[in-house]
């Protein structure tokens, strides 16, 4: 199984080296010249043993690719081994070849967290790049703390959370929720917040904060109801009367899953017109727009870190590349290209400490820059999650968004908000 | 949270309300009717039910996109040939599982169980590694998307009606082959006593298969309407097999009247608490009380009288 994934891997570097050289071009800084001219020694580098040889390193994959969260981890597994063959294309890290290990959560945290302890302990993966949710994060956190792991986890979160093991690539809520409200506020002069949720903890952590920020930043707005619904709720109608007759400004929507086709769809069908009722989403990226179809959703507006359609020269070496390895059709959301700075931030932390031990690697994390992320620059602050810009999209009938609005500067991570909680 | 609205808001907010419980009705019963078939008719408890339900999801997928490309002219007419390709896929795949699995287990129910648990998980497999594990987007065409404007304020929407009088039909149809046509009147004495019906000369394996079939037609059929207000991926089934068995279960088995009068007050119930509650929290008072009710009257609602 390894054997296979790491043939198919180096085929695919093969054929990837056009992709990885333009956009190492692009990003001259990332050259490891130095690294690629004279390996240091592995008794160097490696102190703690784990699977580094003269030539390679080992890294693990851990995302469910069967179970029902496949459909939305799938993205993950692909930028990860995008990100991988484009790093061995371009030299490797430190001298090494990465070799990645690919294990399946099958959506299922009890067999994250064996899957872990797996990937450290008998494959002794020098880094483990994985998890989408945060009940399999919570799973997994134990087993890296115990055994000393470094995960990169991709997924935007509800934040509350941080760990000497854990490189958060994806948005804190706060970093996801203030900007966003902060712009639907002041550009189209809304006042009255509707907040709807799937009932578990990061739709209702998000819209804590955001009804805090309603009420306590936003002169003269305020919340006009507040509504949750199991996962995978599929009836939509009654909510959507309640919301009729509460006119509200803006619909502020963090339903998730399967959920997410039925309520866009049932909404377009009731009357509501998106182009006249603001709605504004933190859970629904290119990806599933795809099942809930473009028509249903124009007009929308989503506050994410990244859109496939961000004009810069970073990103469209990445979406080129990802087109060539998967396919023209690829959709790519944001913990897509989360998940691809896993892989790029930890060979940049590895060179800038000179080894791959996870102790010297988290402490090297916080000042590492990557210039070329498809997002634009990024930066790891010291509370172990990333500096990043927050941007609102306007959901366009052919599936894309369209960019609409970018914070000047870089947001700060705040994974404890005070005053929020 | 009535303060502050005038009557004609509340008014039509109450017409729209009315709809929306009778169009939650109308899901519910299409979705419980193919499993009350199974499960009451035969006793076999179908967990595939919603696996069934979405090959007719993936069956409609597949002819929008037989459509766009070959006929994109009658495209705005494709849904109805959909619904029923998607009654005999799901109907024919049925009856495939039917000779393959539950025949050898018609003795012992609890296994149909484990069995059809086990199928449901096959076929998603299936579905991921055929379709992918991303959920499909299924065009509409555009008139069956919007909303009926009734008055100024008053929206229904117009796929909740096609539910409905899709519904209505389905309904209808299974009442006059299970009451009223000479076939269902063999489905009927097999359920009643089976050694018996064999030995008045009807052929017991063919009912059984042509059972379970319509059964899973019905939820193929389902599969399709559902395009419509959710989603399609392959484990979307799973959505709908609890309300769906939380139908049958509270109408009592084995009777689809009572299939029918259960549809019609969980969904009552559930979208009139939904209005003035959480969602979650009318999910939970609904469940309370089918358990309570289920806590005095075991047997559902209604139940047949048959000599055990």
């Amino acid at each position: 199984m390894t054997d296979d994934i790491r043939s198919s891997l180096r085929r695919r570097s093969l054929m990837q080296g056009m992709a990885g050289a333009s956009a190492a071009a692009l990003l001259p800084s990332l050259l490891p010249g130095a690294a690629r001219a004279q390996a240091p020694a592995t008794a160097a580098v490696n102190t703690t043993g784990l699977a580094v040889t003269d030539s390679t390193v080992t890294v693990g994959i851990l995302h469910s690719i069967t179970g029902t969260m496949a459909i939305s981890e799938t993205g993950s597994v692909e930028a990860e081994k995008l990100a991988i063959s484009q790093i061995n294309a371009a030299g490797g890290v430190l001298g090494r070849q990465i070799r990645s290990i690919q294990e399946d959560g099958a959506s299922d945290w009890p067999n994250f967290a064996e899957k872990a302890k797996k990937l450290l302990v008998n494959d002794k993966c020098a880094a483990v790049f994985g998890c989408w949710t945060s009940a399999s994060r919570k799973a997994v956190l134990p087993v890296f703390e115990q055994y000393n792991g470094m995960l990169y986890y991709p997924t935007f979160y509800e934040g509350l959370e941080q760990s000497k093991n854990v490189i958060y690539t994806g948005q804190e809520a706060t970093q996801q929720i203030l900007a966003g409200l902060d712009w639907v506020n002041k550009t189209r002069g809304s006042k009255t917040f509707y907040l709807l949720g799937s009932d578990y903890i990061w739709p209702r952590t998000s819209n804590k904060i955001a009804r805090k920020h309603i009420e306590g930043h936003l002169a003269g707005c305020k919340v006009v109801g507040e509504d949750y619904f199991p996962l995978g709720h599929t009836q939509f109608n009654s909510v959507i009367n309640k919301i009729k007759l509460s006119k509200p400004d803006v619909i502020y929507a963090i339903i998730v899953g399967g959920s997410n086709v039925a309520f866009y769809k049932q909404l377009k069908a009731a009357g509501v017109d998106l182009s006249k009722q603001t709605l504004l989403t933190i859970s629904v990226t290119e990806d599933e727009i795809g099942g809930i179809g473009g028509d249903n959703i124009a007009g929308a507006f989503a506050c994410m870190k990244y859109f496939q359609s961000l004009d810069n020269p970073n990103n469209k070496a990445f979406v080129a590349g990802f087109e060539k390895m998967y396919g023209d059709k690829s959709v790519i959301g944001d913990v897509t290209q989360a998940a691809y700075l896993g892989p790029w931030l930890w060979k940049l932390t590895a060179e800038k400490a000179g080894s791959f031990d996870v102790d010297k690697i988290a402490a090297a994390s916080p000042g590492v820059e990557f210039k070329g992320a498809p997002e634009g620059y990024v930066r790891i602050h010291e509370n172990h999650h990333l500096w990043s810009k927050t941007r609102v999209g306007k959901a366009l009938a052919n599936g894309q968004y369209e960019l609409v609005y970018e914070t000047a500067e870089l947001v700060q991570p705040d994974p404890f908000p005070k005053g929020y909680q | 949270m009535l303060m502050g609205y005038s009557f004609g808001d509340l008014g039509s907010i109450m017409a729209m309300q009315g709809f929306a419980g009778l169009i939650l009705f109308s899901v519910f019963v299409l979705m419980a009717l193919g499993l009350a078939v199974i499960f009451g008719q035969m006793g076999v408890i179908n967990m595939a039910h919603g696996e069934f339900m979405i090959l007719g999801a993936y069956v409609t997928f597949l002819t929008s996109r037989l459509f766009t490309t070959y006929l994109p002219g009658a495209f705005g007419a494709y849904f109805f040939v959909a619904v029923v390709l998607a009654f005999c896929a799901a109907g024919l795949a049925g009856m495939a599982v039917e000779w393959l699995l539950i025949r050898h287990l018609y003795r012992r129910p609890l296994d149909t169980l484990l069995a059809t648990w086990g199928l449901s998980l096959i076929l998603q497999q299936v579905y991921r590694s055929v379709f992918g594990a991303r959920e499909v987007g299924v065009d509409q065409p555009e008139w069956m998307m919007g909303a009926a404007n009734l008055s100024e304020s008053i929206q229904i929407p117009i796929n909740g009606l096609i539910v409905m009088a899709l519904t209505t039909l389905i309904a209808v149809a299974v009442y006059l082959l299970i009451f009223r046509f000479g076939w269902g009147k063999q489905i009927r004495a097999v359920m009643q006593n089976r050694a018996m019906a064999g030995a008045v000369g009807i052929d017991t394996a063919r009912v059984d298969r042509l059972t379970f079939g319509l059964g899973c037609g019905i939820a193929g059929v389902a599969g399709s309407a559902f395009t419509m207000i959710g989603s399609t991926s392959p484990t979307a089934g799973q959505l709908y097999i609890v309300d769906a068995f939380l139908v049958v279960v509270f109408g009592g088995t084995g009777s689809l009247i009572g299939t029918i009068a259960s549809a019609f007050t969980i969904s009552q119930a559930r979208s009139t608490l939904e209005f003035f509650l959480s969602g979650s929290m009318a999910q939970v008072v609904v469940l309370l009380t089918v358990v309570g009710i289920l806590m005095l009257r075991p047997q559902g609602l209604f139940v047949l009288k048959v000599r055990r």
